[in-house]
């Protein structure tokens, strides 16, 4: 680690330069967005930095405080969701044989290739009504009928009197179908590297000494997996809270995330030290559940050693 | 963004389009300092101009257009806010003109090198609410908000907003367009659309919020995609974009509802900092030109201002009432104005809570 101390211009050379674009494409807007936060709008384009706490107090009222918690629970459900669809697709890849695996992990990738806008408009084309989705059960609906009638049971009418389009589009469902459908990738690849350099002994060991494959999972796997799942859980859930697009394309009229609101702010609203505040006070929760996370890391692991 | 994919997709505008796009990126440096350089760069909404407009004008004055294009409103505001990166000529429309007036953002225009204003534009149209005089802005093309609606699933002609504000007639069957719903539900109230009496936006907020359940969707702009796809029967929309959707599908119509609606008008002017603002006028009356204007909107099938280039058009252009609305109708509609960030704040805390409810 002390390396560094004795090539110190080898260590500017290769640091300097990201340093830099951090700080100037990074740090510097974001503290710009900060300092807006504590204005007050004057007129049209001005802003007066006054360092007021205003725009952080209007976002406290229950208004927004409603919309933050309609997001929390949006994103909590699409982070289980991840989770629960994610794991065994890891899990899957980790065990599979060594010349699948570039093959599937790039399956995995490839949506990133796709923009996120045009892979929520293909969405909308799969599951609005005259949707792909509805085409399939339609399809079934009239096989369905098909051997109901040779059967001689088709005046009963047993399927309904004609095919009812299940209303996916335009709902919360279609909302948090859309949120895991884009970070599923997300919660997969820490999963997968997490999973990959597991020893397999262990599981050999636990299943020959008579645990059960359930017990196995949540006593070996899991516990060995941890550090994988947090990493998935917390790089799921940021960018599944902040989204604005997928509400606004997949939602209905009572989906309305907190993103929406901050979009509104720099656009329409034109309330650019609100919209500032409202990002801050999402970063600021972040900021906080990663520090507890940290906090709680360090706590287990003194236990442990104790 | 209402004028996004104006007409069904034409592939040499859009290689056109995409060409300027490119060439516009770079400004060459100003020589002579009395002579301005025979460039002009133009910044315009997606296949909103003639198919040869740029061409013929090179011909006919030596001056090159360099045409970039932008997607809203906000894209174009944002983009000159922080100073004028290089535009000569912008098109915004109404109320987007009053913020820039108000900000200073506009240079005023001298009408002495703009005969074709005063010799070819409609007289309603001489004059503007948003720009007393016609100071910094000139008409260039203009259109209605209304409904677009599929003829097969509804009865009669929709003529009211009633049917998407106010009546679970078409329940789950209509589309709401995010930016202008509110102002729209106080024009169904009898109220100007431009009321800023709290008692009349507290009205149409529970009207709003009453009615949701019955509503399927609040649209981006894409409500005629959701009325030819048969999502909804019914979508709030501008009528250029059903306009575009009338000729893919014969079962979809366009009225705007008798109560009225949003009139806009998208205009041409000159951003501050323009560095070819000699150039700026002469193409703005080129523009104005009758032959010139008629061959523009009969590219775009837009609502033109131009008397003397309406003349010169077809009866199923001036005919269309999807274009041109009725007089009675047009005499109930309404140009949005914009009335300070103070009201813009309680309007936007009431949309915040209509879609939260």
């Amino acid at each position: 680690m002390e390396s560094w101390r004795r090539n110190p211009l080898v260590f500017w050379v290769i640091n300097l330069p990201p340093s830099l674009w951090l700080l100037f494409f990074f740090l510097i807007p974001l503290g710009l967005i900060w300092i807006f936060s504590f204005g007050e709008k004057r007129g049209v384009v001005d802003i007066e930095i006054t360092w007021t706490l205003a725009n952080y107090l209007r976002a406290m009222d229950p208004l927004y405080l409603q919309i933050f918690a309609k997001s929390l629970w949006f994103t909590a459900i699409t982070t289980l969701l991840c989770l629960a669809v994610g794991f065994p697709i890891a899990f899957g890849i980790s065990f599979a044989p060594a010349k699948w695996k570039p093959w599937l992990l790039l399956a995995i990738i490839l949506p990133f290739w796709t923009n996120l806008l045009i892979r929520t408009y293909a969405l909308i084309a799969v599951l609005r009504t005259r949707g792909y989705v509805n085409f399939t059960l339609e399809w079934f609906w009239d096989q369905g009928n098909w051997l109901l009638a040779l059967l001689g049971l088709g005046q009963y009418q047993l399927l309904g009197a004609q095919f009812e389009a299940l209303p996916l589009l335009y709902n919360n469902f279609a909302v948090v179908f859309g949120l895991v459908y884009v970070h599923l990738p997300f919660t997969v690849l820490p999963l997968y590297a997490a999973l990959e350099r597991m020893d397999s002994s262990y599981i050999e060991a636990s299943l020959d000494l008579g645990a059960g494959q359930f017990r196995t999972f949540f006593t070996v796997v899991v516990p060995l997996a941890k550090a994988g799942i947090i990493s998935a859980v917390i790089i799921t859930f940021i960018p599944a809270l902040g989204s604005f697009l997928t509400p606004d394309l997949l939602g209905g009229t009572d989906s309305q995330m907190i993103a929406n609101v901050i979009e509104r702010q720099f656009k329409s609203a034109n309330d650019w030290p609100f919209g500032a505040a409202l990002s801050f006070i999402l970063m600021y929760a972040t900021f906080f559940a990663l520090a507890l996370r940290a906090l709680l890391a360090r706590g287990s692991s003194s236990m442990e050693a104790a | 963004m209402k004028r996004l994919n104006k007409r069904p997709f034409s592939r040499r505008a859009f290689l056109a389009g995409s060409g300027a796009v490119a060439a516009g990126l770079t400004f060459a440096p100003r020589f002579g300092r009395s002579a301005e350089e025979p460039k002009l760069n133009f910044y315009n909404w997606d296949t909103y101009i003639g198919e040869d407009t740029l061409d013929d004008f090179k011909d006919a004055s030596g001056i090159e257009v360099k045409m970039d294009l932008f997607a809203d409103n906000e894209e174009l505001f944002a983009k000159l806010k922080e100073g004028n990166p290089g535009y000569d000529l912008i098109v915004p429309t109404n109320d987007f003109v009053e913020r820039m007036i108000t900000a200073e953002m506009l240079v005023p225009l001298d009408h002495g090198k703009i005969p074709n204003f005063r010799a070819n534009i409609d007289p309603a149209f001489q004059e503007a609410q948003f720009d007393p005089g016609r100071k910094y802005s000139m008409p260039y093309m203009w259109g209605t908000q209304g409904i677009g609606y599929r003829k097969s699933k509804v009865s009669g002609v929709p003529d009211s907003w009633k049917h998407i504000f106010d009546s679970e007639e078409y329940s789950g069957r209509t589309a709401w367009l995010s930016e202008t719903t509110f102002e729209t539900a106080l024009k169904y109230l009898g109220y100007s659309l431009n009321s800023s009496d709290p008692k009349h936006i507290k009205e149409a907020e529970e009207l709003l919020i009453k009615q949701k359940p019955h509503v399927k969707t609040i649209a981006e702009d894409n409500g005629q995609d959701l009325l030819l796809a048969g999502e909804v029967d019914l979508a709030m929309e501008w009528n250029g974009d059903i306009l575009q959707v009338m000729e893919e599908d014969d079962d979809i119509s366009y009225v705007v509802p008798k109560e009225g609606g949003l009139l806009w008008q998208d205009t041409l002017c000159i951003p501050k900092g323009a560095p070819h603002p000699e150039n700026a006028h002469q193409f703005i009356n080129y523009l104005l030109d009758a032959e010139a204007g008629a061959a523009i909107a009969d590219f775009i099938q837009y609502a033109t201002p131009n008397k003397a280039a309406k003349a010169l058009l077809p009866a199923e252009y001036t005919e269309n009432p999807a274009i041109f609305p009725s007089d009675e109708t047009l005499a109930n509609c309404e140009a949005e104005l914009y009335q300070g960030e103070a009201l813009q704040r309680i309007k936007d805390e009431a949309w915040t809570r209509i879609l939260a409810a």
